[in-house]
């Protein structure tokens, strides 16, 4: 099959008055309502009350962030897909939604390097080497992130969440997961699930994240099952470490509300690109991702695991694809 | 799917996957069906059915009479030919037909007195249609007489009606299944037929259910046809045929979902209904069977829907199986200037077409005129394996990963992935956010697979 044979199909100009006819293969008609950049939008969407609490809780630092992200991942799109000489392909929206979820993934006290260093990197290592958009093993905006958690440590770790000296109220303490971990004291729940807590910028509100996710599987853009797994395995594992432990069903909904686990769980794991396309599968991979979150959580020296959890089940998206071949219509 | 059962049978009314294209069958749904006055000429391809063609067994400048044998089946899955009109034999030559297929025709001018109009419909559809089938009359009987009367399958397909309705001892049929679904968009025929001529049907029924000697006869009609429905419950209450109402969705009238739906069974890959004990016909074929069998008429005449935006008056038309394209769409008031594709069969799975003077098949069941805004041309642009493509198939398949394998030639990756099931419904091609031709790309996966399979 000749590729440039499909592409670009252009309208061929109607005659006088004669209709023109020409002909194509079936299907005739195709349903309007879903488009890729209708998809990116969908997350905008999303995300936009996020962006608004972040703003809320740690003023200026967040709009730099998601600023510093946003303007670097379209940059760095623009110039890479230049490089490549393909069409720039901002229009699809989703290096804007790369940026915005990284910017939102980054701690507000981080300086503006960080967030155009992980942007560059999110773009360029984490997609554009792969061949661009829907070629990617692992979601860009971890990739980036991760990157910069790695060389910046001191920058990114535990202790940028704690920046008295920012004049942030949210920033005085440690993050719940941070003061968890260390002091083994618990944030209200109540904090947490209205998102006035410390942490990275788009990731406080437990609330906001399952409204916008919630909006996002019932357009259909995100799938239920990535989430549903995710939170099923979480809540199963940290019910066991709830078990094992003093507290009684309070560690369970910590771990819950607390840290990025629902905006990884319905934005980050979500990305269609890096997860499997079958449902059992995406079930599957959701499963996995709640599982390392756990034991990252419980067991590592990190408080928080969803980057690394998803960039794991990112690589093993296609296997999980291979397992979960549905069972074809009459196949025994 | 959800809990809903079907009252008298195990099925759900429904099977998995599957979209809700726009209908648009108001263009219409409620036009009665018209008889299309005899045209200027007629063109019969030696070809109407899946199978062998037919041998031509007339001359040019050689006179023929309605109903006459003009072509011959070659081998049993093939299909007569009969000249729909009175006429003149002009040549035996080549056309194409909308499917891209060379082949040889009849080419037909009618000639003297004509049945027309009303005269037309009663010897048809009209008229009284007896139902008790004299006990004399031997299963076989009726298979060969569909056989003599050339029927295949109306709904689009064409498979030869005889081999699915002959008597088989090996595989035991027990359940007749009449596709009344019409799940294509725009399509009202069988609908109309449906309503103006139940009696047709429910008598072809009653001699098809003889021929296969199966124990339960369904009629299955998709429940956005409530008036279709109500008039067939009605008029079968004396006899033994179940009228069942089936969810809405597209590829309902696809024979192995239809299958699932009712039955609850699942038709094995590459298997036929009769592997599960059912027989499926069309309503409009099984009409046909009615007056083969109980008038002794040839298969002459359907009703197609000449419909969409871009034609001046859309109709329902019972036609002559061989009338052109153009002449068709003539009489309903010719293209509209913004008519920019037509289309032979329904908007999923028809063919588009630019040569007028391509006739009408027997598996034609209507020409669509569509506008720019009808149909969606928007450049490709790369997969982000969103899996709605796989969420929407019906034969439960990963349609990404087959269009890739097709594209890129990867055989064993694409038979791995049971390519040879997909039966090109274009459900992940609608749906695609992409706007990847995925269907086309798999078509062309099972071309290669097939001359693969053939050296």
């Amino acid at each position: 099959m000749n590729e440039t044979s499909l592409e670009n199909i252009k309208d061929i100009p109607a005659g006088e008055d004669k209709p023109l006819i020409h002909v194509a293969p079936s299907p005739h008609i195709a349903s309007t309502s879903a488009t890729t950049t209708r998809m990116m939008a969908d997350v905008l969407i999303a995300l936009f009350p996020i962006m608004c609490m972040s703003v809320y809780l740690f003023k200026w630092h967040a709009v730099r962030q998601i600023a510093v992200c946003l303007g670097c991942c379209m940059a760095a799109e623009a110039l890479f897909a230049a490089m490549r000489g393909r069409r720039a392909t901002l229009a699809d929206c989703s290096a804007a939604v790369t940026g915005i979820i990284l910017g939102l993934s980054l701690p507000a006290s981080a300086p503006w390097y960080i967030g155009a260093i992980a942007s560059f990197v999110a773009i360029g290592i984490g997609k554009v080497v792969f061949g661009g958009l829907g070629m990617n093993i692992f979601n860009p905006a971890m990739v980036g992130r991760a990157f910069v958690m790695i060389s910046f440590a001191n920058l990114m770790g535990a202790s940028a969440y704690e920046q008295p000296g920012l004049g942030i109220d949210a920033m005085t303490g440690a993050t719940p997961l941070t003061a968890l971990k260390q002091a083994g004291s618990m944030v209200p729940l109540n904090d947490m699930f209205w998102g006035l807590t410390n942490g990275s910028v788009g990731e406080t509100s437990a609330l906001l994240c399952l409204i916008g996710g919630i909006y996002l599987c019932i357009r259909k853009t995100a799938c239920w099952e990535i989430p549903a797994g995710i939170i099923i395995s979480v809540l199963v594992l940290a019910g066991i470490a709830d078990l094992a432990g003093p507290c009684s069903g309070y560690l369970v909904l910590h771990h819950f509300l607390g840290g990025a686990l629902l905006f990884g769980a319905f934005f980050i794991a979500t990305d269609p690109v890096t997860s499997p396309v079958t449902p059992k599968g995406r079930f599957v991979f959701g499963v996995g991702i709640g599982f390392l979150v756990m034991i990252i959580r419980l067991f590592s020296g990190y408080p928080e695991g969803v980057m690394f959890a998803v960039l794991l089940m990112n690589a093993l998206a296609p296997l999980i694809n291979r397992w979960t071949i549905p069972k074809t219509l009459g196949e025994d | 799917m959800g809990l809903f059962k079907l009252k008298d049978f195990p099925g759900r009314g429904s099977f998995a996957n599957g979209i809700h294209p726009p209908e648009n069958k108001e263009y219409s749904a409620d036009l009665p069906v018209e008889v299309m006055p005899t045209p200027e000429k007629i063109v019969l391809p030696l070809l109407q059915n899946i199978g062998a063609p037919c041998e031509p067994l007339v001359k040019a400048n050689q006179e023929v009479a309605a109903g006459e044998l003009v072509g011959k089946g070659k081998g049993y899955v093939s299909a007569a030919l009969h000249s729909p009109v009175t006429g003149k034999v002009q040549k035996i030559g080549m056309m194409t037909l909308p499917n891209g297929r060379h082949l040889q025709a009849v080419f037909i001018k009618p000639e003297g007195e004509q049945l027309e109009g009303k005269a037309l419909w009663d010897d048809v559809y009209g008229g009284d249609w007896p139902r008790d089938c004299p006990a004399v009359i031997h299963a076989q009987q009726i298979a060969d007489e569909i056989q003599a009367a050339g029927i295949v399958g109306l709904g689009g397909a064409a498979f030869p009606t005889h081999v699915k309705l002959a008597p088989d001892d090996k595989k035991m049929i027990d359940t007749l299944m009449i596709n009344g679904c019409e799940c294509e968009p725009y399509l009202t025929a069988d609908y109309r037929l449906m309503v103006e001529a139940p009696d047709a049907i429910i008598s072809g029924a009653l001699f098809a259910g003889r021929a296969t000697q199966a124990q339960e006869i369904v009629i299955c009609v998709e429940d956005n046809k409530p008036k279709a429905i109500e008039i067939l419950k009605e008029r079968t209450k004396k006899t033994v045929i179940k009228v069942v109402s089936v969810k809405t969705k597209y590829p309902q009238g696809s024979e192995k979902h239809l299958i699932k739906a009712v039955l609850d069974l699942e038709v094995p890959i590459g298997g036929l209904p009769s592997d599960v004990g059912v027989s499926m016909s069309n309503v409009a074929t099984i009409a046909a069977v009615g007056r083969a069998v109980i008038r002794g008429k040839p298969l002459t005449h359907r009703i197609i829907t000449v419909t969409g935006a871009g034609v001046h008056s859309p109709k329902n038309l019972l036609v002559p199986i061989g009338v052109t394209m153009g002449e068709a769409i003539a009489y309903c008031g010719g293209l509209k200037k913004e008519a920019v594709r037509l289309v032979a069969g329904g908007p999923m799975m028809g063919f588009a077409f630019s040569d007028m003077d391509a006739p009408v098949t027997k598996g034609t069941n209507g020409i669509i005129a569509m506008t720019d805004d009808d149909i969606r041309r928007e450049n490709e642009t790369n997969c982000v394996r969103c899996g709605r493509c796989v969420d929407v198939c019906p034969m439960r398949l990963v349609p990404t990963k087959l269009a890739l394998a097709a594209k890129y030639k990867n055989l064993p990756v694409a038979q791995r992935y049971n390519m040879m099931a997909c039966f090109e419904c274009g459900c992940c091609t609608y749906v695609c956010p992409a706007h990847i031709r995925l269907v086309q790309l798999i078509r062309s996966g099972k071309a290669l697979i097939i001359a693969s399979q053939k050296k």
